[in-house]
């Protein structure tokens, strides 16, 4: 059997509501973080280059990004995922 | 003299809280007439009562979840079969859905989408359901009745009108589709198709009715039903049974950006770990509440941030999480104990004595709470 090409609309996964904000840290704001964990960055979660949001975002293996949750605890929760391959 | 609402919102907003306590402050705060010395006391207060419950350091908040969502689970019903609000879809609920979510398997038992439709379709009966037609995989079967003819050695396909036309399909676009997927061109003849397979043998003949029947002559593979159903904001949603979301997303009148799935990988594959560990949680939580269980959702969002810190879905037990542990003790503690203890001891390892469960089994104090604290030196340059 052929295989089927997607009708033609492309899907956005940081449009659908479940995907909560991504954005890639800058040196300054990643050094910032860092000292203020008190971490190395090889520590941090993970996030594959691969990952659709982070395709998205165009977030390169090194890269850390930072995720802006709605939380139901909190309200707004900051998370930080480094790009892994 | 009170304060005026400005300078409360500056200092409110200014305060080390998270962003819900701080809109709960300003709510409670909003046209309250308290002098600044008031407003010191409830901020402190305030800050002590948020101090007070935030976790200790040290303190076990791993088996703390662990209890929270165990016990509930005892409670679950082993009934694994309910039609979820939505009359004719059956899902796996209970217990074995709650051991399906975490152990992250592949392939939930029933998959099932929620397809929620974009403005101009979602309060139109009849554009609905044309979507549904596209999405819900037809096959020949529905469409008509087969027979074979050995004689003269051919398939005989008599099309039912009304059903081809209700789908929004005809004849001759099922003869040509026919053709395309077989390679087999049929004679229409009215409402009737005739096939002939390659050679005139019985076999063949066979093979070619199996073909012919396993031809998806519309809609998207694995979706074996579609049900719709008018919501009481009036707008309408189609649930299917078996679940293709990336495909489904790509149809034009489906809202991709509300449309999901209960297959957690799927949901991984095509929106990314957040959207992953998001799926979690309301998967893990809905299947509780559904049993009229109440766990905090603390417990089930660290048990998801731990499935989908290494950026993919891990399941928890032996095969993931457990499984990963640096400790020989620890990892033979939990499941297939001479496995472990037999692989470990051929290849010489060492084991730290770092974790909890393998200082219980050495008896020693475990790192947790009080145990956890040590003395260090600080040098005085």
């Amino acid at each position: 059997m052929k295989e089927k090409e997607p009708a033609g609309r492309e899907f956005k996964p940081l449009e659908h509501k479940m995907v909560p904000r991504h954005e890639i840290l800058n040196e300054e704001e990643l050094k910032k973080i860092l000292s203020e964990y008190n971490i190395e960055k090889e520590q941090m979660p993970k996030i594959k280059e691969a990952d659709p949001a982070a395709r998205e975002i165009q977030a390169k293996i090194g890269d850390v990004v930072r995720i802006i949750r709605e939380s139901p605890t909190a309200g707004k929760a900051i998370f930080y995922r480094l790009v892994i391959a | 003299m009170s304060v005026d609402q400005k300078a409360i919102d500056e200092v409110v907003s200014n305060l080390q809280l998270p962003p819900k306590v701080i809109g709960n402050l300003k709510r409670e705060l909003k046209d309250a007439k308290i002098t600044k010395k008031q407003l010191d006391e409830i901020i402190k207060r305030t800050t002590a009562i948020y101090d007070y419950s935030r976790i200790e350091a040290g303190e076990a908040a791993g088996v703390v979840s662990a209890q929270s969502i165990g016990e509930p689970g005892t409670q679950m019903t082993m009934r694994t079969f309910h039609y979820a609000g939505v009359a004719e879809i059956n899902v796996t609920l209970g217990l074995p859905r709650l051991i399906e979510i975490v152990d992250a398997r592949k392939n939930p038992s029933t998959p099932m989408m929620t397809i929620f439709l974009e403005k101009d379709y979602a309060f139109d009966r009849d554009r609905a359901r044309e979507l549904a037609w596209k999405i819900e995989a037809t096959y020949i079967t529905v469409l008509g009745s087969m027979s074979t003819d050995i004689t003269e050695m051919k398939v005989i396909i008599e099309l039912n009108k009304k059903a081809v036309l209700q789908r929004n399909m005809s004849v001759k676009e099922i003869a040509d589709k026919l053709a395309d997927e077989l390679g087999i061109r049929s004679e229409i003849s009215g409402d009737t198709l005739t096939m002939r397979p390659e050679e005139p043998s019985y076999r063949q003949l066979l093979q070619l009715v199996k073909n012919v029947q396993s031809v998806i002559l519309k809609g998207i593979k694995g979706i074996k039903r579609v049900v719709i159903r008018k919501e009481e904001s009036s707008e309408y949603v189609l649930y299917t049974e078996g679940s293709a979301l990336k495909e489904v997303l790509a149809i034009d009148g489906v809202d991709a950006t509300r449309t999901r799935t209960n297959n957690i990988n799927e949901i991984f594959e095509v929106m990314g770990i957040e959207a992953a560990r998001s799926a979690l949680i309301h998967e893990a939580t809905e299947t509780l509440r559904e049993q009229g269980l109440t766990v905090d959702v603390r417990h089930i969002m660290l048990v998801a941030d731990i499935m989908t810190v290494d950026g993919e879905v891990k399941p928890i037990g032996r095969h993931g999480i457990s499984g990963e542990k640096a400790s020989v003790l620890a990892r033979a503690a939990f499941e297939v104990t001479v496995n472990h203890l037999l692989d470990s001891g051929i290849s010489g390892d060492v084991d730290e004595l770092r974790g909890v469960t393998e200082n219980v089994i050495v008896g020693q104090p475990i790192k947790l709470g009080t145990g956890n604290v040590k003395l260090i030196a600080k040098k005085v340059k």
